[in-house]
């Protein structure tokens, strides 16, 4: 029994990280329609700025107030990805909106420049994060241990869901954001500042992989290829739920998520892993266009 | 008028492609003749590729799965002419006590390479009935394909006893009784995989003049457009995919005597997109341009990891993103830098006719 | 607009045509001069001032965390005996190349080396996939190849020098010792590629051997970084002591969540043989402390050659560096090759190889020597704890350096294991 409340819990705790990876590239992917194949360097990115935070803390602030360092983290690591995805953005994205294609392969490009740039930086082998020490431990229900670390990450996720939820469905500027991508031309029309509705979009989602990147340096490992780990997984998610549904994406993350683990539990790693890819693709069959998707009256081409 | 001088420039590109290729073992040493015959390979790969992304639209980011799967059965009946009738070695240190029943076939080569086309082609036309009669096109279809691609080279990493696990096939000797790391053989391979570019290039060439590539490219444009007119866009596009992934299956086979090992590096996702940089780089929807692309980005990516074996990512990254956001129609339009450069000095009362002209060359650009 | 597009253009051409000129235009040059067709590797780089060596690791990909600082150790040995006068009274010559953690470009680089090079040797690799793949490169061409590495055995080309463990002095000492010290059941986790497998397959014959129970056998896929289910497996399976294969970015998140579920190593001991100070720098040693490791050298290791080995090293690369088990087995490949190219007279492949067997090197790790049956080396074993300094203390390892023995001749166990050669 306690075994299977483990796995449902690790079930859900992975869900949530890829719900966190996948929310950013729900984001750029679903409602503006390019293809980041870079949005796992941002994911990089937020978890190599957690790494200078934590040791900005420990070289100049007193000992006690190390553990606020994950505070500080999570916001710089949304705002330097942010900020490099703003200038991505200016420089280069902007040109490929409309052209999935272009945007894949030159956000490739982009990601094999990043990586090299972070072991430029930082070096090639891996770089170590300590967790704040009150999320050391866990938390203790019987026998059952969950762990402050997963637990934590769950309300970030949370937190995050619905931030964006609220931001895209219950405010002005969200409201843009929809009409931009229904619609771009008729927002345009009435007063919609599409470019600067794009610019912050893009800045957002990956804002979003940042803080991502962020909680995953609890977890698991910081290195030049973090990002290459979660790519696929991130887009596996949005894809199942349906591009531009953020219901779908979570959606999308609950079903990897806990059904890989289920898979890796019953089987092993490896067969766990093709196991629940064949079952995204027979999900595919079925729904073509994702569980959630946003099904238009035009038969577009 | 300009439609014909294009076309004979292609013709002239390509006809210079392969007489530098012909000769190259006369001026080039044997190990960069080896090279040049592995971006040969590529080359025909992504001719494939361009055939269904270039031409039909289809964009599939796991190619790698059909360029393995022909590798890998070549490389099984290298492997086991190699072993010479014992057990191939990785299986013994597998734990394996006989040779799986599925590898005993594998001894014959004639069945081999049957099976280098078969296999790819047959996986594809299912692949290709289950999504393409489900209408999954686009992105979706890309991210399916990625996902086969991830499944295959999972499956081959964990089944080391059967396929070689992640050290993938090598350590071969001969092929049909001839050895591997003679020169002579080297050279008559080399000229083998020249051979099989220029047979698949010139069917490939044909096809698209043909009615059936004009709707090829009536479904990259507009499927709906082509199922109303009464056809089964679906058929079509089974029929290129496997026509791709069969053109697919023959580059890999001839991978492996270039290159000597196949492993699942080869099949997975990071092999296959690089696969269509090559076709996007050279320039798609022209089968000319991702040749050009495949020789000319396997060259780079091999100079500049020679001589900057710490930073040559950057060195390819760039180049992705520079030709890809500034030279959309790929290096291949760069044919019509000369001609645009003389219209701008062209006078002022020449601009109506240069009005005229320059949508045409936009419109192909666009192709 | 128009303009805009041909300005473009043009600048796209310009930069290709740099970026294809700066990197084939400095190959050209350096290809010129040298030319044939015939097999080479084994002498030409005798003739001149400067003896030509090739390093062959991943600078890039997932591999490089490991490999960079192996290629920094050997490249801190040729610097050492270049300003000690060379070898033969010639300096070394380096040419470096990156496997970019890709087997076929492992291949493609080593042919590169040895005969576009013509390298007198070449130093690298990291993974058993890579070595696999460059075997028949170095087989066929003649070459010669210094393998740092721990790894499974079962082989012993006769163009390669082993200078990492192989399984009697790596893995079969480790069980023993954990058998004897905390229990009967054992389970195994591991990566899936031919190391683990290979290393699980000995364990289990050895633990039949020995009356231990395998309570479990979990592989995950390279670049895997979930471990909970893995972890709950284990809890599951209670076990006495854990043997960790697993390699990579896996052990990071392995031991992270070994934590988080409340395990210490009081709980359940682990044992892990791809784990160093290099990785445990990685993970964070808080993750690791008490848990073991077998290797058959440690930056603590006490000897006076490894205070200045670890000094040197540390004085070259910064003192935040660490030294471990490959990059000691890296820096020493090179000495032991330069040993035999002295003792030879010449480059010349056949020569070194003759006069390699039964060299012996006061290593940082004690004294070494090169075993001429199988061209791997005499090693101490060393098992050690991890500290929460993040270095490794040792306690326990072997009164004298063990042969090596990679097919496991020496165990009647073993039998069935090894491949006839």
């Amino acid at each position: 029994m306690e075994t299977l409340i483990m796995q449902i819990f690790n079930g859900f705790s992975v869900s949530s990280i890829l719900l966190l990876a996948a929310l950013g590239l729900a984001i750029t992917f679903g409602q503006m329609g390019i293809i980041n194949m870079a949005h796992g360097e941002f994911i990089m990115i937020g978890a190599y700025t957690t790494y200078v935070v934590q040791n900005l803390f420990r070289t100049y602030l007193p000992k006690n107030v190390f553990d606020m360092y994950c505070i500080a983290a999570l916001f710089l690591s949304f705002l330097v990805a942010a900020l490099f995805g703003t200038v991505l953005e200016k420089l280069i994205i902007r040109h490929l909106y409309g052209k999935p294609a272009e945007s894949l392969l030159v956000t490739w490009g982009i990601s094999l420049i990043l990586q090299q740039l972070a072991r430029s930086i930082f070096g090639a082998p891996n770089v170590a994060v300590d967790a704040p020490s009150f999320l050391e431990n866990s938390l203790k229900i019987g026998t059952i241990s969950f762990s402050y670390k997963r637990l934590f990450i769950l309300v970030i996720a949370i937190c995050c869901l619905v931030g964006v939820y609220v931001l895209m469905y219950r405010t002005k500027y969200g409201r843009n954001i929809r009409g931009v991508m229904q619609n771009r031309d008729m927002a345009a029309g009435l007063g919609v500042n599409t470019k600067q509705v794009d610019s912050l979009t893009f800045s957002m989602g990956c804002g979003l992989a940042g803080l991502a990147g962020a909680a995953l340096t609890w977890i698991g490992a910081i290195g030049p290829t973090l990002g290459t780990n979660y790519i696929v997984d991130a887009f596996m998610s949005v894809v199942v739920g349906g591009a531009g549904s953020i219901l779908g994406t979570v959606f999308g993350s609950v079903f990897i998520g806990l059904g890989g683990t289920t898979f890796e539990y019953l089987t092993d790693a490896s067969l766990g892993k093709v196991l629940i890819f064949v079952c995204v693709i027979i999900l595919l069959q079925f729904k073509p266009k994702g569980i959630f998707a946003i099904s238009g009256r035009a038969l577009e081409d | 008028m300009r439609k014909k001088i294009n076309s004979q420039w292609t013709t002239v590109l390509v006809i210079l492609i392969f007489i530098f290729l012909a000769t190259a073992p006369f001026y080039m040493s044997m190990f960069r003749v080896s090279l040049f015959g592995k971006y040969i390979c590529f080359a025909i790969v992504a001719i494939g590729l361009d055939m269904i992304w270039g031409y039909t639209g289809i964009l599939s980011l796991g190619h790698g799965v059909y360029f393995g799967l022909g590798a890998y059965c070549m490389a099984m009946y290298l492997k086991l002419e190699a072993s010479g009738g014992a057990l191939p070695d990785f299986m013994t240190w597998s734990g394996l006590s006989e040779l799986p029943a599925f590898w005993k076939p594998f001894a014959n080569p004639a069945f081999a390479l049957a099976m280098v086309v078969v296999v790819p082609v047959i996986l594809a036309i299912i692949i290709g009935y289950l999504t393409f009669l489900n209408r999954i096109k686009g992105v979706y279809f890309s991210i399916l394909s990625q996902a086969l691609a991830m499944i295959l080279s999972v499956l081959l990493v964990g089944s080391q006893g059967y396929t070689g696990g992640s050290n993938g096939l090598t350590n071969f000797s001969t092929i049909f009784g001839k050895s591997l790391s003679a020169p002579m053989t080297k050279l008559v391979l080399f000229y083998v995989a020249l051979a099989a570019l220029i047979l698949i290039f010139i069917p490939c060439r044909f096809l698209v003049k043909r009615r059936i590539g004009k709707i090829f490219i009536a479904i990259r444009d507009g499927e709906n457009r082509v199922r109303f007119t009464g056809y089964n866009p679906a058929k079509y596009k089974v029929f290129v995919y496997a026509l791709s992934a069969a053109i697919a299956g023959i580059a890999g086979a001839l991978y492996v005597t270039q290159v000597g090992i196949i492993s699942p590096n080869e099949v997975g996702i990071t092999p296959s997109v690089e696969m269509i940089i090559w076709v996007a780089v050279g320039g798609k929807g022209t089968l000319v341009g991702p040749i050009i692309g495949a020789l000319g980005v396997n060259a780079m990516k091999t100079a500049a990891s020679e001589n900057f074996p710490e930073v040559w990512s950057y060195f390819i990254g760039i180049l992705f993103v520079v030709v890809i956001l500034w030279l959309p129609g790929g290096l291949i339009s760069l044919k019509d830098l000369p001609a645009r450069i003389k219209k701008k000095f062209h006078k002022q009362s020449e601009q109506e006719d240069n009005e005229e002209i320059i949508p045409m060359i936009e419109e192909e650009q666009i192709c | 607009m128009k303009k805009m597009k041909l300005w473009k253009k043009v600048c796209a051409l310009t930069m290709t045509i740099a970026l294809g000129v700066s990197a084939v235009g400095c190959g050209a040059i350096s290809e010129v001069s040298k030319e044939d067709e015939t097999k080479a590797a084994s002498n030409s780089t005798s003739d001149g001032d400067t003896i030509k060596v090739g390093i062959l690791h991943s600078l890039s990909g997932t591999m490089a965390i490991s490999e960079t600082s192996v290629r920094d150790a050997e490249l801190l040995a040729i610097k050492e005996i270049n300003a000690n006068g060379g070898v033969l009274g010639k300096q070394i010559e380096v040419v470096v190349e990156d496997g970019a953690s890709d087997n076929a470009i492992f291949a493609e680089k080593a042919e590169k080396l040895l005969l576009s090079d013509n390298v007198a040797t070449v130093f690298g690799c990291w993974t058993s996939a890579s070595r696999k793949a460059v075997l028949p490169v170095f087989e066929s061409n003649n070459g010669l190849l210094w393998y740092p590495v721990q790894y499974e055995g079962q082989e012993s080309s006769p163009n390669i020098f082993y200078t990492g463990a192989a399984p009697n002095q790596q893995i079969v000492p480790a069980v023993e010792y954990l058998a004897e010290n905390y229990g009967k059941k054992v389970f195994l986790v591991g990566s899936d590629y031919v190391f683990p497998r290979t290393a699980n397959a000995i364990i289990k014959k050895q633990a039949e051997a020995l009356g231990l129970e395998v309570v479990g056998e979990e592989y995950t896929p390279m670049g895997h970084t979930d471990y909970t289910t893995t972890v709950n497996k284990i809890k599951q399976a209670d076990p006495d002591f854990v043997i960790n294969t697993l390699n990579g970015d896996s052990n990071v998140a392995f031991f992270k969540e070994l934590a988080d579920a409340g395990i210490s190593s009081d709980d359940i001991m682990t044992c892990s043989m791809s784990v160093a100070e290099e990785e445990i720098s990685g993970i964070g040693a808080s993750y690791l402390e008490g848990h073991m490791v077998s290797w058959n050298y440690y930056q603590t290791t006490d000897t006076p050659e490894n205070e200045t080995f670890v000094a040197a090293y540390k004085a070259e690369y910064g003192e935040g560096r660490v030294t471990d088990d490959p990059i000691e087995a890296g820096y020493i490949a090179v000495y032991l090759w330069a040993a035999a190219v002295e003792k030879a007279g010449t480059t010349d492949i056949d020569a070194v190889k003759t006069a390699a067997k039964g060299i012996t090197f006061q290593a940082p790790e004690g004294l070494v020597t090169i075993d001429g049956d199988n061209q791997h080396i005499y090693k101490s074993v060393r098992i050690g704890v991890v500290n929460k300094e993040g270095l490794i203390d040792e306690v326990y390892s072997t009164t004298e350096p063990v042969k090596p023995d990679p097919y496991l001749t020496t165990y009647d166990w073993a039998e069935g294991l090894s491949v006839s050669k």
